[in-house]
């Protein structure tokens, strides 16, 4: 059966692409990017409500499509992405046929028709409940349904993809251990396995309590499974976005891993603990104690965190031992200088690890520090952080990627290179701006998913800061950058895929390689030298960055009034 | 040789750390370690720390404490809805509760005096900020929640939803006075 499989050899990358897998790739990416704009044209409207100057579209619209672009974004478009780069570093990377495409396919149409169901029911003004759908607020049965149809439809995707590994095994395509990057993936897939069943311990009731078949859900246990659910799907991107990152800093600068035991060990730690960071959306809730809010928002003594420094360490790092090898050996800094800069891969990657980690990762800790999170609770600081970590670290990340899957995967030269050369810079800066901008004004007060903070027509009234206005302002002017920077994404993805030109795609055959380990041609590297010093000192303007601001609001909680 | 190829060697987990990682792995560990025992240090020698005294309640067994308590400590009534404006003895309990889309009553309180505040919501979700104090408390029907609270600065505060609870979310804020 296995012969019968047609694989074809990209003659461009070397890749060996089955072609159900190649096809199930393509069709989630393409559904990842229809989510993409959609979420992204409901994206500017919002910008242009909460700008408070422009004040675009009216309260019923702007709470509806907050609804809609929350979920396009962080679970449609993620997620569809996603299922294309475990298939990709299943199939693909490993030169497996892919298991059960019949499976991918009936995973991928749940998954459609659960997108077409919550955009529809939203758009109808029937679900108006935000992203998190907290209960009691009341949303429609179908806005459920096809939440659980989409989850379900993402579940067939983890286990066709953990078949394609057993596949690969027992049919020995490839030597040794699965390539780090497979790991990676394999982690992203353990960790939705996980989320997607707390999904389905609080949607299933919350289902039926929406027909009135169950009579309440608490709402404190709602929140506590439903953030099982919504937090740890964030650690899938997270783990994906890593296991991207190593993937480009290896297609790229050909870079291996600077030691394959503590970047494996990094993504063992992800597993074991950055779910217990669901706890941090609870850390401003009664009914929880203090002792059960300060482990688990740790992740256990910060042992999520250690993992994404070390990852934030050994990309870079990867980078700079490939780029020594290869003689930008001057000084500290001479292999990041003379980098790719104008290769989109290459820079949509290098500016989301850097935006992840500053702006993502140090304002995620200090929110998620148990007294510290009163601070900003629900307010504006709230979507700045994940702005950060979602759209500058996930999304940027999966726009790198897209660029050397155009021609590797979908056979078309891109259009335009000159516009997609600027691309990540427009998108990332604009972003790292508009989250900076957003969490300047959540520490000034102002709330999340509000429409009018001028709080016109009602009985009392309170009036913000002019620093906050202004800080709405710049949030205004930098996300419409990031917004062009997305149109320009669409444009040249959609653009090359229609009008770009074909190329070679490499005749489909029924013969196949097998992954054969790499030769043991380095020395010297990983045998306890000092071989990423640049890495280093980059490493060590982060932590100054982190504790000084960890800091800086230990001192502002000590002005505020005494709570105990 | 790269990442998205096989380890070059079949035994990869013994082949030794370089010395830039593992020395960050250290500091980056240690520093874990700060942040961790930041939090249980603040809830010994910081003042500011959030209660986790909780009860189950009802809206309506809730209500009624409410409106009991404004009864008894009322001192004048605000705007249009004849909001009451209480002003309770230092120490005492002191109920807020918030429903679609108001906080209700107006609490007055003194400084550097402590309550001990009572919190819940009647209908949905809400969400109690102190602005522009900016201290940010989750707020859920069913559960009433007790806050020790001492204000440290006189003025007018407002309370902002900042839960969406509907369609008129962005209207539910109201006053809280310090004297």
């Amino acid at each position: 059966m296995a012969n019968a499989a047609l694989f074809r050899t990209c003659p461009r990358s070397g890749l060996q692409f089955h072609r159900s897998a190649e096809t199930l790739i393509k069709l989630n990416a393409v559904a990842a990017v229809v989510c993409l704009l959609v979420g992204g044209i409901l994206a500017l409207l919002i910008l242009l409500t909460r700008w408070q100057a422009i004040h675009l579209v009216n309260a019923e619209n702007f709470y509806m499509y907050l609804t809609v672009h929350g979920l396009d974004m962080l679970a449609f478009w993620i997620i569809f992405f996603e299922m294309a780069i475990l298939y990709f570093c299943s199939s693909t990377l490993l030169k497996s046929r892919l298991a059960t495409p019949g499976w991918a396919w009936a995973g991928f149409a749940l998954m459609v028709i659960g997108v077409v169901l919550v955009n529809a029911i939203v758009f109808m003004g029937e679900a108006t409940v935000m992203f998190t759908s907290y209960v009691p607020l009341p949303g429609h049965p179908v806005f459920y349904l096809g939440l659980i149809l989409f989850a379900v439809g993402a579940l067939i995707g983890c286990f066709v993809f953990l078949g394609t590994l057993v596949v690969a095994k027992a049919e020995k395509t490839y030597e040794g251990s699965i390539p780090l990057v497979t790991f990676g993936a394999l982690t992203a897939c353990i960790i939705a396995v996980f989320t997607i069943a707390s999904g389905a311990i609080i949607l299933i009731p919350t289902f039926l309590w929406s027909v009135g078949y169950i009579k309440t859900i608490d709402p404190l246990m709602y929140r506590t499974i439903w953030w099982a659910f919504g937090h740890s799907s964030q650690q899938i991107n997270v783990s994906a976005h890593v296991a991207v990152w190593y993937a480009i800093a290896a297609i790229v600068f050909g870079a291996k891993p600077m030691s394959e035991r503590v970047s494996r060990t990094a993504f063992l730690l992800y597993i074991l603990f950055l779910q217990l960071a669901s706890a941090h959306h609870l850390l401003s809730d009664p009914g929880l104690s203090t002792e059960w809010k300060v482990f688990n928002t740790s992740y256990a003594m910060y042992l999520a965190v250690l993992a994404s420094m070390v990852h934030g360490l050994t990309v870079p790092g990867s980078i700079e031992v490939a780029q020594r090898a290869k003689g930008y050996t001057k000084g500290l800094f001479e292999w990041i200088r003379k980098a790719p800069w104008g290769n989109p891969v290459f820079s949509g990657m290098f500016i989301s690890l850097i935006g992840f980690g500053f702006l993502g990762g140090i304002s995620g800790v200090m929110m998620g520090t148990e007294q510290l999170n009163m601070l900003i609770h629900n307010t504006i600081y709230v979507p700045g952080h994940f702005h950060a970590t979602v759209v500058i670290g996930t999304t940027l990340a999966f726009m790198a990627l897209t660029y050397f899957l155009i021609p590797t995967l979908f056979n078309r030269e891109m259009i335009n290179p000159g516009l997609a050369k600027w691309q990540p810079y427009l998108f990332g800066l604009g972003m790292a701006v508009f989250v900076t901008a957003m969490m300047g004004a959540g520490t000034l007060g102002v709330p999340r998913r509000h429409w009018d903070i001028t709080f016109a027509g009602a009985a009392q009234a309170y009036e913000f800061p002019g620093t906050a206005w202004l800080m709405l302002g710049i949030m205004g002017v930098a996300g419409v950058f990031a917004v062009l920077g997305g149109v320009l994404y669409i444009y040249i993805t959609v653009g090359s895929l229609l009008w770009g030109k074909r190329l070679d795609t490499g005749a489909y055959s029924t013969q196949r390689s097998v992954l054969r380990m790499p030769a043991m041609v380095m020395t010297g590297h990983g045998t306890a030298g000092f071989a990423a010093p640049g890495t280093f000192v980059f490493a060590m303007v982060f932590l100054t960055a982190f504790v000084l601001y960890y800091f800086v609001n230990w001192k502002y909680l000590s002005t505020v009034w005494g709570l105990s | 040789m790269s990442a998205i190829l096989p380890p070059a060697q079949r035994i990869w987990w013994k082949q030794p750390l370089d010395k830039a990682e593992g020395i960050w792995i250290l500091i980056a560990f240690a520093w874990c370690l700060v942040m961790f025992f930041m939090m249980p240090y603040w809830h010994v020698y910081g003042k500011q720390n959030l209660s986790s005294e909780t009860y189950k309640t009802t809206a309506e067994a809730y209500g009624k404490k409410v409106l009991s308590f404004a009864e008894q400590n009322k001192v004048r009534e605000e705007t249009d809805d004849k909001i009451p404006v209480i002003h309770p003895p230092a120490g005492a309990d002191v109920y807020l509760l918030g429903r679609l889309w108001a906080w209700w009553p107006i609490l007055e309180l003194e400084t550097g005096k402590t309550y001990r505040l009572h919190l819940s919501a009647m209908d949905y979700q809400h969400g109690f900020s102190l602005q522009p104090e900016n201290i940010n408390i989750q707020v859920l029907p069913g559960y009433e929640h007790v806050v020790t609270i001492t204000p440290n600065r006189a003025g007018t505060y407002a309370i902002v939803c900042n839960e969406f609870c509907g369609i008129g979310h962005h209207k539910m804020v109201s006053k809280l006075y310090v004297k």
